[in-house]
């Protein structure tokens, strides 16, 4: 405003910023005597970014701003309504049709051949398309929560080895994103995927497997504590003959390995079958409050309180577990909002990696190796370590994954100092010269990242497999712990413009609107913030850039 | 006066005991476990194959299981008139003969898992085949009883970004090569005003970079000749690190792959040649530092693999299996029982004779003389030593 005052040259120059002056003047007092009157008053700048920062990957100025007038009802309103129930960015096209990838008469080397081919070639594809999603969904809430099923009903590529029923469980989690958590279960113990990880294939009359049966009690409904050995027992009888057609990639139920006898599970009995099993988890009060917390623990705070898990969790089981009547009690509990939950979480990789990329709008040319980071970090998508998923939480920093963190944040600004902009302000590529090689074949896949609105401005063609293999093996032949090279080896290259980030920032004397917008509360390290480079990448450095 | 009351706190030990620890210097007085003793851990990744590398020689039932597999009578090197080392091993038998090399026979568990990343999770994380542990036996171990702070770091993964079994130990570190290591840590930062548990967490990790990264310098005058192979070259970094004068009380490399499903005579010799050549670069470069006798270097893997072969000219994912121990402390020889090769379980496995928590509590309790009380909290139960320390 002062430069502007400076240069004025009119009268009539003067004259619009004298209105736009009592415009601002009258609307934040018509903001601050709202802010006393009801519940219904805009939530300001501050409360938009939490909200946002809880929901999304990365909360963008002008999304700051829109979301900044509305209520807190409204906001998440909006948020819920925006939900999708499909993925937007092309799916490789391997996943479109079912082809059996363990034959029998296959010879050895065929079976090897099929296996690096789902591992390593189709799994870095699966895994660099969830996170091209990521990256240019226009509902970040939707894959956030995505993600928290994947983690909740934790499958690892790594045994399942075959991609497409990995893609086809990831479908699963989105459509029912924030549906109904009872028909997503009810659809969990069918899935291919979960069939084959969990051991429900092998599981016959008379030989049960108890895997599937521990684990949908102990992590997927109750928790543990709250059955019985022999509710293990009695579940994996009733589970008898759920399995999975291997020439048509489908469930299937075999009623000849089924054992359709009497059990007694949780004290009721009956013959009862995988259906039943699934209707009896769900009558029990203990599914509800599990869920709830655990969704507590993602989107409020570390800390449960619980007498507000009690009423979130009776709003859940009383709604039919449908997802969005209880997520929307618990972004507007007053927990959800109180000064002292906010930048308590720490971010997961994922919302650390595709955050950053959203927020600072790099433009992503191929997300493989964003995907390659993320399992560097700790997060291999497809891959929890166990059935119990991610621990998450505290226990995504330990010194290696920060220091790696921080490795990456710095690489995202200090390639772009030090590399040669071909033209001043314009992108420049951000690449480690010396990693490049000739190994990749180079961008398959243009991804723009989204822009404020949070629609794609481009997306054309996906990745291919070419691309894919060079990137070298995503699970080794002899397990799936091999990590893949060193940070070093971010070989993808992303854009990033200047002058067009900082345009959002037209008022730059308002040092303080830099640190509001990216971190979740104020700088631990930072002390004075620029508008440049250097002064984003001290941002990005601070402990508090870690945490949401 | 004040010497008194010091003396009679340490009553309970006998005065001997009490002098003994004031003439020590102050990092040790306080630390009645031994964590100065270095622990190696070798993963075998992918799972060696025990019965090509500690050969049944003499036993009919070896060359039946075995048909094209075998390793010929003339070509093993013979221990004892029941066994005998593959012949990739022969730079390790100059420690056989002076006793500081021992073969623990028949590790396992019950309810063996045949998947790869379960087993060696349960292997990591020291579980039961049906319970799932995030942190890893050895982080377990350091929450128990905390190695000395001066220490650089608790523990340091050699390689990736994997802490294996010291997954979410405090103060573990994962270090490619030392170069890149001191490099990145220069981004840590542990000064600010921590607010909340998150940033306190976030701080503390930043000052323990810091703090390594500050020990850490690396020798650049060794007489030992390290291999040029990736496992050689993982062993001269963890000895950069233990050559720091405050050091670490364990380190952890790996090699593989021993996944032989088919194939296996080629890739097991070369890979076990590869071991034999890095645990002799361990011992001279321990002896180069003076630490030999306090160096104990461990194998380990998932699980062994099929006790018959398959139509591939390889072996197929296992139970029990042998792992080896070398140190200049170690008690060299046969440790434990060798599975039967005639009794075998369904599908042709092994059935283990010692389960693989006693390795464990050998380490823990004999090496790092932990009180019992800790071993057994972190183990789950007690396990009895294997003694081959």
């Amino acid at each position: 405003m002062q430069s502007l005052n400076r240069n004025q040259s009119s009268g009539l120059i003067r004259y619009i910023l004298w209105v736009i002056a009592a415009i601002v003047a009258w609307a934040l007092i018509i903001a601050n005597v709202r802010a006393q009157s009801s519940d219904s008053q805009a939530m300001g700048f501050e409360e938009a970014r939490h909200l946002l920062g809880r929901t999304s990957f990365a909360a963008q100025p002008a999304e700051i701003a829109a979301f900044a007038k509305l209520s807190r009802e409204q906001a998440v309103d909006r948020l819920l309504s925006d939900v999708r129930r499909q993925a937007s960015y092309p799916a490789p096209s391997w996943t479109q049709s079912y082809e059996r990838v363990f034959r029998p008469e296959m010879t050895q080397q065929e079976r090897q051949e099929a296996q690096r081919r789902e591992q390593v070639v189709r799994g870095l594809e699966l895994r660099a398309w969830w996170t091209a999603e990521m990256l240019s969904t226009a509902s970040p809430f939707t894959e956030k929560m995505t993600l928290f099923w994947h983690n909740h009903f934790a499958t690892s590529q790594a045994k399942v080895r075959v991609a497409r029923a990995m893609y086809q469980q990831n479908a699963l989690f989105r459509q029912y994103a924030l549906g109904n958590f009872g028909a997503l279960l009810r659809e969990v113990s069918k899935d291919p995927a979960m069939l084959i990880y969990l051991d429900g294939v092998q599981n016959r009359k008379g030989m049960p497997n108890e895997n599937f049966a521990r684990e949908v009690m102990e992590l997927f409904t109750l928790g543990e504590g709250n059955y019985s050995e022999s509710d293990i027992k009695e579940v994996a009888r009733a589970f008898t003959g759920w399995s999975v057609d291997a020439d048509a990639g489908e469930f299937r139920f075999r009623r000849a390995q089924h054992d359709d006898g009497e059990k007694t599970i949780f004290g009721k009995s009956g013959r009862f079958n995988g259906d039943d099993v699934v209707t009896l988890l769900l009558k029990n009060n203990k599914t509800a409050e599990f869920i709830t917390r655990k969704l507590w623990n993602e989107f409020v705070s570390p800390n449960v309180d619980e007498n507000e898990l009690q009423v979130l969790a009776s709003v859940f089981r009383d709604g039919g577990y449908e997802l969005k009547p209880v997520m929307r009690a618990m972004l507007l509990s007053k927990a959800f909002w109180a000064p002292t939950n906010r930048a308590v979480l720490v971010k997961s990789p994922a919302e650390l990696v595709v955050g950053s990329l959203r927020q600072f709008r790099f433009e992503v040319e191929d997300p493989a190796p964003f995907a390659v980071i993320m399992r560097q970090l700790g997060q291999d998508l497809f891959g929890p370590p166990n059935v119990k998923g991610w621990p998450g939480g505290e226990a995504w920093l330990n010194t290696t994954t920060l220091l790696a963190r921080k490795g990456f944040l710095n690489r995202l600004f200090r390639a772009d100092e030090m590399g040669k902009p071909e033209v001043e302000g314009q992108s420049a590529a951000l690449i480690d010269r010396d990693m490049l090689g000739e190994r990749r074949q180079r961008a398959q896949a243009r991804l723009a990242v989204v822009d404020i609105r949070g629609e794609r401005r481009e997306s054309a063609g996906r990745t291919s497999a070419s691309s894919m293999t060079a990137t070298g093996a995503m699970d080794s032949m002899s397990g799936a712990r091999n990590t893949i090279g060193s940070t070093n080896q971010l070989k993808g290259q992303y854009h990033f413009d200047p002058a067009r980030w900082f345009a959002q920032y037209p008022n730059q004397s308002e040092a303080d609107m830099l640190w509001k917008t990216i971190l979740a509360g104020p700088p631990v390290q930072v002390k004075e913030l620029k508008y440049d480079l250097a002064g984003l990448r001290a941002i990005a450095l601070d402990p508090m850039y870690q945490l949401k | 006066m004040k010497r008194r009351n010091f003396l009679s706190a340490f009553g309970a030990l006998g005065a001997g005991v009490a002098v003994n620890t004031i003439a020590m210097p102050s990092a040790w007085a306080a630390d009645p476990t031994n964590y100065k003793r270095l622990l190696v851990l070798i993963e075998l990744k992918g799972a060696n194959d025990g019965l090509n590398t500690l050969v049944p020689y003499a036993d009919p039932a070896y060359a039946a299981l075995r048909p094209t597999l075998q390793i010929k009578r003339d070509q093993v090197l013979p221990l004892s008139d029941r066994f005998a080392l593959h012949p990739a091993l022969e730079p390790l038998m100059p420690l056989w003969k002076s006793g500081e090399m021992a073969a623990i026979m028949g590790l396992g568990y019950p309810q063996p898992n045949l998947s790869h990343f379960r087993s060696i999770e349960i292997w990591d994380t020291g579980s039961k085949s049906n319970e799932y542990l995030s942190e890893g036996w050895l982080a377990r171990a350091f929450d128990s009883v905390a190695p000395p702070k001066a220490f650089l770091a608790d523990g340091v993964a050699i390689g990736g970004g994997d802490l294996g079994p010291m997954a979410h130990a405090k103060r573990a570190l994962s270090i490619a090569s030392t170069d890149a290591f001191l490099r990145q840590a220069k981004l840590a930062d542990p000064h600010g005003r921590a607010y909340n548990r998150a940033l306190q967490h976030i701080l503390r990790l930043e000052g323990d970079a810091q703090f390594a990264s500050q020990q850490l310098k690396p020798k650049t005058d060794w007489k030992t000749e390290f291999p040029t192979h990736n496992l050689g070259q993982q062993v001269k970094t963890a000895m950069q690190v233990v050559s720091a004068s405050q050091g670490v009380a364990a380190v952890h490399i790996s090699v593989g792959s021993f996944d032989t499903h088919s194939g296996q005579l080629g890739t097991q010799q070369s890979l076990l040649k590869q071991l034999a050549e890095s645990v002799v670069a361990i011992k001279q470069a321990s002896e180069e530092l003076g630490r030999w006798r306090d160096t104990l270097a461990v194998t380990y893997c998932e699980f062994g693999r099929r006790a018959r072969e398959n139509a591939s000219g390889g072996t197929d994912h296992g139970t029990a299996n042998v792992q080896f121990a070398f140190g200049g402390s170690v008690k060299g020889g046969f440790k434990g029982e060798h599975p039967s090769l005639t009794q075998l379980a369904g599908d042709n496995n092994f059935i283990y004779t010692a389960d693989y928590r006693n390795l464990y509590a050998t380490i823990l309790r004999d090496w790092w003389n932990l009180p019992t009380a800790s071993v057994d909290s972190v183990l789950g139960a007690r396990y009895a030593s294997l003694g081959f320390v």
